[in-house]
C-alpha cells in the first residue's frame, strides 16, 4: 500500500500540491497564534499604561540579539534550501546544521530571559505578580504564554530540521527531491515571522 | 466511461504488508480509513443516544436515576461525545474519506499518510476523551462549552476531556488540509470546478472551515488548561481577565463548527435529491456557491450565541444582521432542493425519505434559529428549551438524518450487499415521528420558560418533560430497526449490483465494493454531473 502513494493519479511526486498543503497548514496556525494577538490586543487596550510599565521589566538587549539570530537562520534555511536546488548536498547540510544551532541559541537565551524573571518571582500565579496591578499580571501572563508557544514551535522546528539533515545525508532529500526542505524552510519563516511580531509587542512598547 | 472487469478483487481483499486489525489500522487506503471512521461513529453514536436517553429518563422524575451532579456529567458527557466524537467528524471523516477521491476521480486523498494520522488522533483524542470519564475524579461537568470560569474552577477532569477535544481538534485540521488540496489537485482530466459533484463542493466548504475555525478552539482550549495547571488568568476576572473573552474564542470556533457538521450533510442531500427524482439538480451553480456563500458567512456570526451575555448594541444588531443573511444561502439550497423534484419522476426508497425529512427538519430548525438570532425574541428563549429544540433540529434532525441518508444511499457501494427496503421504511417512519415528539415539546417547554441543562423543574413543565421524553423512547426504537436492519444486511443481505439506484456520478461507474485504486484507468470527463433525461 505504500506503493500508493508514489502513483497517485499517475504522478511521480506531487511537490506542488505539498507545497499547497504546507500553506494551508501554515494558515491554520495564523489562526492559532491569532487567538493569542486577540486576547493581546484586548488586554492591551484595556491596560495600555500597565503594559506600557511593565514592558520595561523585558531585556531589550537580549530582545534584539534573539531577533537577529533568528532572522539570521531564517537566512541560513533559505540558503540550505538555494543549495539543494543546485545539488551541492555538503553545503546544504551545514547551513541546515547552522539554522539548527541558531535555533538552539535562540532558546538558551531565552532561557535565561525567562530564569530572570523567574528569580524575581515574576511567573504566572507567584504571590509576586498577583501584589501588582491587572494589566501587568497579563502582561507577563501573555508574555509567557505566547513566547512559550513560540519558543515550543521553535524547538518542534529543530526537531524537524535535524530529520531533514539526516535525510539530506542520507540522500532522500534531493536535487529532484526538496519538497520537504522547502516545507521545512517555509514552516520556519512562519516561526520567524511570529517573533517578528512578539518582538515589539513585547519589547519595544515602553 | 471506464470498464472495469468483474474480476477485479474489491479493497477488502487487498493484500497489503500487514495481516489481521493491522491491515485496517495500517492502511493508508481512503475506503478503509472511511470505513474504520464509520464504525468508531457509529458506537460512539450509540453511546451517545444512550446518555440522551438517560437524561431523558431522569427528567421523569428528577433524583430518581441521576443526583443533580451526575445529572450535569451526563449532559456534559453526552454534549463531548455526539458533537466532537460523532456529528463534527461525521460526515467528512466516514463518507468524505470514502467518497471524496472516488467522486473526482482519483485513486486516493492528496497525503495518504496524513490521512491515517488523522485517523490515529481521532482515536487518540477519543481514547483521552473517555479516560476522562473513567479515571478517579468526576467525569466532566461543565456542559459540552466548557465556559469559563467554571471550566478553570471545576474540581471535575476538566483538563484531560480539553486535551481530548484538542487533539480532536488537530485531526480534524488536518483531514480538512487533506481534502481541500486533494480537491485542488486530484481532480481527474476534465473535472474541471463546476463539474464536480455538490458532496465535493460541501467537502470544500467544510474543508476551509475546518482549516481557518478549528485552530481558535485548539488555543481556547490550550488557555483553559494553562489556566487550570498555571493560574493563568486570561479568563479570570480577579486577574484581569474576562470571562466573556471564552465565550467569544469559544464561539469563533463552535458556530462554524455547526457548518462543518451541517455542509456535508447539504452535500449529501444534494447527491440523493437528482438521483431519486430522475432529474439534474436545479440550480447547480447557485447550490455550490452558497456552500461557500455559508461557509464565509457563517464565519462571522459567533455572537449571536453571547446576545444576553454583555455586547454593545451596535455588535447585537451587526451579528443579529449576519445571522439572518446566512439563512439566505440556506434558503436557496432548500428551495432548489425541492424544485429539483418538481415535474421529477420520484422514486420514494428510504435514501429519499431520510433526504425529504431532512429538508423539512432543517427547514424547521432554521426558520427557529432566526427566531432566536433576533434580538427581542433571543432575550426571552435564550438558555431555554428552545435553544436544545433548535440545536437538535438542525444537527440531529439536519447532520444526523443525513449521516442516515447517506448510509442507505452509499451502503451498496460501501458493503456490496443490498439491505431490505421495509424495515429501513418503518424505522425511518418511526424514527421521525419519535424525534419530533421528542424536540418539538422542547419547543414548547422553551416558550415557557425552561431554562436548558436545569436538572429540576416546578410542576407546570412535567407535562412537556413526559411528552418529549414517550418521544426519545420511539426514536430509539427508529434507531434500533434502521441498524439492525443494515447490520442484519451486511451479513445476509443479497450481493448489490454496481449501480443500484442509477446514479450518474464516478462512485456508480465502478464496482461495488470498490476496487482498492477506484479507477483502473483515470476516467476523463466530459459533462456535468447529473445529467438525467438529457444527453
Amino acid at each position: 500500500m505504500g506503493k500508493m502513494f508514489n502513483t497517485i493519479s499517475g504522478k511521480q511526486i506531487d511537490s506542488q500540491g505539498k507545497k499547497i498543503g504546507m500553506w494551508f497548514f501554515l494558515y491554520t496556525e495564523i489562526l492559532f497564534f491569532g487567538g493569542m494577538f486577540l486576547l493581546y490586543s484586548v488586554f492591551r487596550s484595556k491596560y495600555p499604561m500597565d503594559f506600557h510599565f511593565a514592558a520595561t521589566e523585558e531585556s531589550i538587549v537580549l530582545g534584539s540579539i534573539n531577533t537577529a539570530i533568528l532572522l539570521t537562520s531564517s537566512f541560513f534555511i533559505a540558503l540550505s534550501i538555494s543549495a539543494i536546488k543546485r545539488g551541492e548536498k555538503r553545503l546544504s547540510s551545514c547551513l541546515q546544521l547552522a539554522t539548527m544551532v541558531l535555533g538552539f541559541a535562540f532558546l538558551v537565551i531565552k532561557y535565561f530571559e525567562w530564569n530572570a524573571k523567574i528569580m524575581k518571582g515574576i511567573y504566572p500565579d507567584s504571590a509576586v505578580l498577583l501584589q501588582k496591578s491587572k494589566g501587568t499580571i497579563l502582561f507577563f501572563g501573555l508574555y509567557y504564554v505566547m513566547t512559550g508557544i513560540h519558543g515550543l514551535h521553535v524547538l518542534i522546528g529543530i526537531i524537524v530540521i535535524s530529520f531533514m539533515l539526516y535525510w539530506t545525508v542520507k540522500e532522500k532529500v534531493t536535487r529532484a527531491n526538496y519538497a520537504r526542505l522547502e516545507n521545512t524552510g517555509l514552516y520556519w519563516h512562519f516561526v520567524d515571522i511570529v517573533w517578528i511580531y512578539l518582538f515589539p509587542l513585547f519589547y519595544l512598547i515602553t | 466511461m471506464n470498464e472495469n472487469l468483474p474480476s477485479e478483487p474489491s479493497f477488502y481483499e487487498e493484500k497489503g504488508r500487514y495481516r489481521g486489525i493491522l491491515s485496517w489500522l495500517m492502511s493508508t487506503d481512503h475506503k478503509r480509513i472511511g470505513i474504520m471512521y464509520l464504525a468508531a461513529l457509529l458506537i460512539f453514536f450509540a453511546v451517545g443516544v444512550t446518555l440522551g436517553l438517560l437524561i431523558r429518563l431522569s427528567l421523569l422524575s428528577p433524583g430518581l436515576i441521576l443526583s443533580a451532579q451526575r445529572y450535569d456529567e451526563a449532559f456534559t458527557v453526552h454534549g463531548i461525545i455526539q458533537i466532537f466524537l460523532f456529528i463534527i467528524p461525521g460526515l467528512p471523516v466516514a463518507f468524505g474519506n470514502f467518497f471524496l477521491p472516488i467522486l473526482i476521480g482519483a485513486r486516493d486523498v492528496a497525503f495518504p499518510k496524513i490521512n491515517r494520522l488523522s485517523w490515529w488522533l481521532y482515536l487518540t483524542g477519543a481514547f483521552i476523551v473517555i479516560l476522562s470519564l473513567a479515571i478517579k475524579g468526576h467525569p466532566p461537568d461543565t456542559g459540552w462549552t466548557f465556559y469559563a470560569p467554571y471550566s478553570v474552577k471545576s474540581q471535575a477532569n476538566i483538563s484531560l476531556a480539553v486535551f481530548g477535544v484538542f487533539v480532536l481538534g488537530f485531526s480534524s485540521i488536518l483531514t480538512g488540509i487533506n481534502f481541500v488540496t486533494t480537491i485542488h489537485r486530484l481532480r481527474a482530466p476534465g473535472m474541471t470546478w463546476f463539474r464536480m459533484p455538490l458532496f465535493v463542493w460541501t467537502l470544500y466548504a467544510t474543508g476551509w472551515v475546518q482549516m481557518l475555525a478549528t485552530p481558535v478552539l485548539a488555543i481556547t482550549l490550550v488557555f483553559i488548561i494553562l489556566g487550570r495547571f498555571f493560574g493563568v488568568g486570561f479568563f479570570d476576572a480577579s486577574k484581569g481577565g474576562d470571562p466573556i473573552l471564552y465565550e467569544h474564542l469559544f464561539w469563533i470556533y463552535s458556530h462554524p463548527a455547526v457548518y462543518i457538521m451541517v455542509l456535508p450533510a447539504m452535500g449529501v442531500i444534494s447527491e440523493i435529491m437528482p438521483v431519486f427524482s430522475r432529474r439534474s439538480i436545479f440550480g447547480y451553480h447557485a447550490m455550490a456557491f452558497s456552500a461557500l456563500g455559508i461557509a464565509s458567512v457563517g464565519y462571522l456570526v459567533w455572537g449571536h450565541h453571547m446576545f444576553t451575555s454583555g455586547m454593545s448594541d451596535t455588535a447585537r444588531i451587526i451579528f443579529s444582521f449576519i445571522t439572518f443573511l446566512v439563512a439566505v444561502p440556506s434558503g436557496i439550497k432548500v428551495f432548489n432542493w425541492i424544485a429539483t423534484l418538481y415535474k421529477g419522476s420520484i422514486e420514494v426508497d428510504s435514501p429519499l425519505l431520510f433526504a425529504l425529512s431532512f429538508i423539512f427538519l432543517f427547514s424547521v430548525g432554521g426558520l427557529s434559529g432566526l427566531i432566536i438570532g433576533a434580538l427581542a425574541t433571543n432575550l426571552h428563549l435564550h438558555g431555554t428549551y428552545f435553544i436544545v429544540g433548535h440545536f437538535h433540529y438542525v444537527v440531529f434532525g439536519g447532520a444526523g438524518f443525513s449521516m442516515l441518508a447517506a448510509l442507505h444511499y452509499w451502503f451498496p457501494k460501501m458493503f456490496g450487499k443490498m439491505y431490505r427496503e421495509k424495515p429501513a421504511k418503518l424505522g425511518w417512519l418511526i424514527l421521525f415521528i419519535g424525534f419530533n415528539v421528542t424536540y418539538f415539546s422542547m419547543f414548547v417547554l422553551g416558550f415557557q420558560g425552561m431554562p436548558r441543562r436545569y436538572f429540576d423543574y416546578p410542576p407546570q413543565y412535567f407535562t412537556g418533560h413526559l411528552i418529549s421524553t414517550i418521544g426519545s423512547w420511539f426514536l430509539a426504537a427508529g434507531l434500533i430497526i434502521i441498524f439492525a436492519n443494515l447490520i442484519k444486511s451486511l451479513f445476509t443481505g443479497a450481493k448489490a449490483p454496481d449501480n443500484p439506484w442509477g446514479g450518474q456520478t464516478l462512485e456508480w461507474q465502478i464496482p461495488s465494493p470498490p476496487p482498492t485504486e477506484n479507477f483502473r484507468e483515470i476516467p476523463v470527463i466530459t459533462e456535468r454531473p447529473y445529467r438525467f433525461g438529457r444527453k
